[in-house]
């Protein structure tokens, strides 16, 4: 039945080298809780919360070619959205998560339809000044969000009644949220709608001609790109039980952009690399070397500008490259 | 019943008239060439066709109905497809990719969030590939086609939108002979349902594949008429060299 045009989709194509690693990798990152100690466990857990966050925003940077220096304002909404549910409400699992990823995707569609009108430097300026509007609410509007106090006593969430307080639980909690959020973007990727965001990355005025409308396509993605990372803050909130306006500030924003960048923009799964990265610098590394972690951050970053301008990502590239004359 | 109608379509920037109160009728299923020499408007003249630029003045009916004010994709999605000057592809996607694109379009579910085979478009894809001699250079990146071959890509790509009105920015530029000869029978076997507006330096090209001529100078029509009549024209001459009686510029298929 296979064709030689089947062989190479449209899509990200999925090697079989590709797959077994990806198995390998889910595998390893379910058996954590069991053999590693429950701090170390956390900070996985951490570093699976932003790599989904660094994942969401590789769908505009990478995939539609709209890099946004305001992304962490859809996950921190995310987050304050779950823990006010989580306090006010219920902490019955699944609620605050799709919660979180609705209002991250509201807040996505109520900014980006002026946002992606824009594009290159004008879009990362917009989508600047949007993340500091919303930081700026969250600090004043203390009566949800507690201001510059943050969002703290926030109960566990519960999963069929009874609350995740082991460190274990919790972080296979996040792992298969995790594992949802990216395959989605996978799939999202994979599918027509993703080929139509890379046509607009490569060429937005060939994909008018082609009698597209490169508006639809991209506030859908900054939507989806808004849920995730939505859904991420929602992870957050259960993970670490406090919701501080710095997990939607600038820095944040910045972090999972460079992220994306250093782990391979438009691959998906290069920014979770680098978001493991960037968090085990700044949360693992950073206190033993007195806060000096976003020194070694910004060293890192030059250093994969100059040696790997692909990111990560390009070097698994330059082993597995096809020959562009090889037939499919 | 006419494809296309343009009824004192200008343009002007600044001071320039770029194009000047055209009108220009093209009949449905015909192949129409567009000539004249270096700066007379063709190009623009195709921007207005297509929407990439508002005109000043005048409108533009596409198969009777205006579509001056619409934008270059509604166009598209009514049936206008084209070819650019300047190549314009997806440079990092491989060649099926780029006509996939455009297929997809019109053959696949280009809105679908989820992954699909489109099998319709592939098919579409594979034929026009085929059709321009790109089978053998289908997983190949864009950007690494000679010039030829991107203009072969090109013309997949402007097809696999299933066009009613194709134009065609000079097609044959950089192209070998071999290649400008393949041109030509390809837009010689495309369906009486496409309707062709050809820009073309290679006046070959245009007398061996278009039925009737509009030739353009300084941004206003000069002639429209037969090939033959096109190539008898003094005032033809006269435009593209300056005087009347100068060597033979039609050499190729001169009349006699």
């Amino acid at each position: 039945m296979s064709t030689p045009a089947d062989a190479e989709t449209v899509t990200t194509r999925t090697r079989p080298v590709g797959a077994a690693i990806g198995l390998l990798v889910v595998v390893g990152l379910a058996l954590v809780p069991l053999f590693v100690a429950p701090y170390e466990t956390t900070i996985i857990g951490r570093i699976l919360i932003f790599a989904l966050l660094a994942v969401s925003l590789d769908l505009l940077v990478g995939i539609t070619g709209l890099p946004s220096l305001g992304h962490a304002a859809y996950f921190g909404i995310g987050a304050y959205t779950a823990g006010w549910l989580t306090i006010n409400v219920t902490a019955e699992a699944p609620i605050p998560l799709l919660a979180a990823a609705g209002a991250g995707a509201l807040a996505a569609a109520a900014t980006g339809w002026l946002a992606v009108r824009s594009g290159g430097i004008f879009f990362l300026m917009l989508t600047l000044a949007i993340g500091e509007l919303i930081f700026q609410l969250a600090q004043s509007w203390e009566s949800v969000t507690g201001g510059s106090n943050g969002l703290y006593g926030i109960p566990a969430v519960q999963l069929a009644g009874s609350p995740l307080v082991l460190a274990g639980l919790r972080y296979w909690y996040v792992l298969a949220v995790f594992l949802i959020g990216y395959a989605v973007l996978r799939l999202v990727s994979a599918s027509p709608f993703g080929a139509v965001l890379r046509g607009i990355r490569d060429n937005e005025p060939r994909m008018r001609s082609l009698g597209y409308s490169p508006f639809r396509y991209k506030l859908v993605a900054f939507v989806l790109a808004g849920a995730v990372a939505g859904l991420a803050g929602g992870l957050l909130t259960a993970q670490q039980r406090l919701v501080t306006t710095a997990d939607l500030g600038f820095t944040t924003a910045a972090l999972a952009l460079l992220a994306v960048v250093i782990g391979g923009a438009g691959t998906l799964w290069g920014p979770c690399l680098g978001a493991a990265l960037v968090v085990l610098i700044r949360d693992a590394l950073g206190p033993r070397l007195d806060g000096h972690g976003p020194l070694v951050l910004g060293l890192v970053f030059i250093l994969t500008v100059y040696l790997l301008p692909r990111g990560f990502a390009g070097l698994a590239g330059l082993r597995f490259r096809r020959r562009p004359a090889e037939p499919a | 019943m006419t494809a296309l109608e343009l009824r004192g379509v200008g343009r002007q920037f600044g001071a320039l008239r770029a194009v000047d109160d055209v009108d220009l009728t093209v009949a449905a299923g015909t192949r129409h060439g567009l000539i004249g020499p270096n700066g007379a408007g063709k190009s623009t003249l195709f921007k207005l066709i297509a929407g990439t630029l508002r005109v000043s003045a005048g409108s533009v009916l596409l198969a009777g109905r205006d579509v001056t004010g619409l934008r270059e994709s509604q166009r598209a999605r009514l049936g206008i497809s084209q070819t650019l000057q300047h190549s314009s592809l997806f440079l990092p996607l491989s060649v099926q990719q780029n006509v996939l694109l455009a297929a997809q379009r019109r053959h696949g579910n280009p809105g679908s969030l989820w992954p699909r085979r489109q099998a319709a478009a592939r098919d579409r894809m594979g034929e026009l590939l085929a059709a321009v001699g790109l089978s053998t250079r289908r997983s190949a990146p864009a950007g690494d086609l000679s010039h030829g071959e991107r203009r072969q890509l090109e013309i997949a790509v402007a097809l696999a939108c299933e066009p009613s009105l194709l134009l065609l920015d000079e097609p044959a530029a950089g192209m070998s002979p071999a290649e400008g000869d393949r041109l030509v029978e390809l837009v010689q076997a495309l369906p009486r349902e496409v309707t062709v507006l050809i820009v073309e330096h290679d006046l070959d090209v245009v007398f061996r594949v278009a039925e009737s001529v509009t030739v353009l100078h300084l941004g206003q029509v000069l002639l429209t008429g037969s090939p033959s009549q096109v190539r008898e024209s003094a005032s033809v001459r006269e435009a593209y060299l300056g005087t009347a009686d100068r060597a033979e510029l039609f050499v190729q298929g001169g009349p006699g």
